[in-house]
């Protein structure tokens, strides 16, 4: 039977601004009312483009900020982090993996406390257990047991986002919310740590959040996509629908506008250009 | 005779820990109305080369080459006077990050028309004239009130669009573009490559674009550079590279594009042998 890790209802968010100089605050509706379903082991992509709204609502899958409406809910169990403050049961359920290795990672903190200090945060596991914890997930993610000591400078990008990927489940989550894990990776990296989230997909059953902006690692990873634009989710299918056929006019521009590697592409781009 | 030549370049930096080889034998050359792609991931030295022919490298630089030069005329030992002649008017380029290129303190129309003062000898009013004509040519609406802003008055897009009608100012013979939409979304990226690839068509001028992304080679080149760790590991013209690549980093690169994924793992560069694979430097 197919369980429903994470579901959203309508869900909104509005950010007031201003309301300094000039007295006149100013609403941006940065979500406006998504509603999403996805089952445990899947993949949701979220595409879009900068400030259409997808880290909003990343932020508030991952309970970091409250929605303005609507609903969120997390196993089935409703989220009101505006009225009751979460339990850390709920709080372990999802983690987030950001873009930027470099700046998501404290440079003065060794790799081993990186990945022991959500254990120390959220739960009573001693001391000695969280070391080993953290010794296999280094392993697990593809580094060395000898990393632990060794501080963030001392890792290339990828290594930096393995690192980051290693501490979000390090509390077993359920769902990971990626905002962009391989946007500032070099392909060759890219490719090393999309291979490493299938791998722990498969042996984990994570459910994967992942925002990208690129189409062709969306539609290598994806089980289903949704196109945000202007805070509204104007696409929302299975990938190959949703690449197959698009129906708004906004995925269609987008699919247009990504480059294409294919020989088919190059030749007739060649064939434009020589007439 | 080819825009720009070179034969064999070497960068090399003195840093702390010894000497570094940024650039390690790479020679290209690039003919008038010609797009020359340079493609390879960070620090494969793509920059430094192409800073090497601007002559715009630190003093802990040393640059050496068979051959450089620039519509036949030697530009490796050329004097600053002379340099200066040369770069920034015949040559101009886009540098990787435009928000930081552009000063801040100045409106955008104050730095184009500083760009015409240093290397045209139009007058005020015709710097002006010349300004509007060129924000209009890359597409910013409304160039007259356009001048007036600051950079940080403009969306990325529009910086990059500046920053192009910067570097057209002087009517450059050839322009380099160093990653010139790598931090644009996609369908603005789309813009300003056509947008250089339109001007690049109308003007005849000599286009080297540097970038990590090999589809952005596909749709935009005529011939291509892969470079690796400073070295370059292939040269072709943009079709055979894409259908036979004969380096196995450039078929790893290929292979690595989620596009081109066939099983459920990518492979990746690990995955092919590069040490006994010869590279075909030299144009
Ligand atoms: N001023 C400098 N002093 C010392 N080393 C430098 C300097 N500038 C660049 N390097 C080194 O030269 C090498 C090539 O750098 P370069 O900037 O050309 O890479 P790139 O191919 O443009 O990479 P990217 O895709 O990240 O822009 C790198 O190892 C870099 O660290
Ligand atoms: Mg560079």
């Amino acid at each position: 039977m197919s369980e429903t890790v994470l579901e959203t209802r309508d869900i909104v968010r509005d950010y007031h601004i201003g309301g300094g100089l000039f007295g006149k605050t100013q609403t941006i509706h940065a979500v406006k009312g998504v509603s999403l379903t996805l089952e445990k082991g899947k993949t949701l992509a979220i595409v879009g483009e900068s400030g259409c709204g997808k880290s909003t609502l990343a932020r508030m899958i991952t309970m970091i900020d409250a929605p303005t409406a609507g609903e969120l809910l997390i196993d089935g169990e409703k989220v009101d982090i505006a009225k009751k403050g979460l339990t850390s049961a709920l709080r372990r359920k999802v983690q987030i993996v950001f873009q930027n290795p470099y700046g998501s990672l404290n440079p003065r903190q060794k790799i081993g406390d990186v990945l022991m200090e959500p254990l120390i945060i959220n739960s009573d596991v001693p001391a000695a257990e969280r070391r080993d914890r953290a010794m296999q997930m280094l392993t697990k993610v593809g580094l060395a047991p000898e990393h632990f000591n060794r501080y963030p400078h001392m890792f290339s990008g990828g290594q930096r986002q393995r690192i980051a990927i290693a501490r979000a489940l390090m509390l077993n989550p359920r769902l990971l919310v990626l905002d962009e894990p391989v946007s500032a990776l070099d392909l060759s990296v890219q490719a090393q740590v999309l291979n490493l989230l299938a791998d722990l997909q498969e042996e984990f059953g994570l459910t994967y959040v992942f925002i990208s902006h690129d189409l062709s690692v969306v539609r290598y990873i994806a089980d289903e996509v949704m196109v945000m634009y202007f805070g509204e989710a104007v696409e929302y299918g299975t990938r190959d629908q949703v690449f197959a056929d698009p129906k708004h006019d906004y995925t269609k521009t987008l699919f247009a506008a990504t480059p294409r590697a294919d020989v088919e592409s190059i030749r007739k781009r060649l064939a434009k250009r020589a007439a | 005779m080819a825009l720009l030549e070179i034969e064999n370049l070497t960068v090399e930096f003195d840093t702390s820990g010894g000497t570094l080889r940024a650039v390690d034998g790479v020679s290209l050359s690039v003919e008038a109305g010609e797009v020359l792609a340079i493609v390879g991931e960070s620090g494969s030295g793509k920059s430094v080369s192409m800073l090497a022919v601007m002559g715009l490298l630190p003093w802990t630089a040393t640059v050496k080459a068979d051959r450089m030069t620039f519509q036949g005329r030697d530009i490796l030992n050329l004097s600053p006077s002379d340099r200066r002649r040369i770069v920034g008017k015949d040559i101009s380029m886009i540098f990787q990050e435009p928000v930081a290129s552009l000063n801040p303190c100045f409106t955008v129309g104050f730095q184009i028309e500083e760009t015409l003062k240093t290397h045209t000898d139009l007058d005020r009013k015709a710097r002006r004239q010349r300004a509007v004509e060129l924000f209009h040519s890359v597409g910013l609406p409304d160039p007259e009130r356009r001048l007036g802003s600051f950079p940080h008055q403009m969306s990325g897009g529009q910086c990059q669009r500046v920053m192009i009608a910067i570097a057209l100012a002087c009517g450059p013979k050839l322009l380099i573009a160093d990653e010139p939409t790598t931090a644009l979304d996609v369908t603005i990226q789309k813009q300003i490559l056509d947008l250089l690839l339109d001007l690049q068509a109308k003007t005849g001028m000599g286009l080297i674009l540097i970038t990590h992304d090999m589809a952005v080679v596909a749709e935009t080149a005529d011939r291509v550079i892969v470079q690796y760790m400073g070295r370059q590991m292939e040269e072709a013209d943009v079709l055979t590279l894409f259908e036979s690549p004969k380096h196995a980093y450039t078929k790893a690169l290929l292979s690595a594009l989620p596009e081109n994924a066939t099983g459920d793992r990518l492979p990746t560069v690990a995955d092919f042998d590069l040490e006994n694979t010869p590279s075909t430097g030299g144009a």
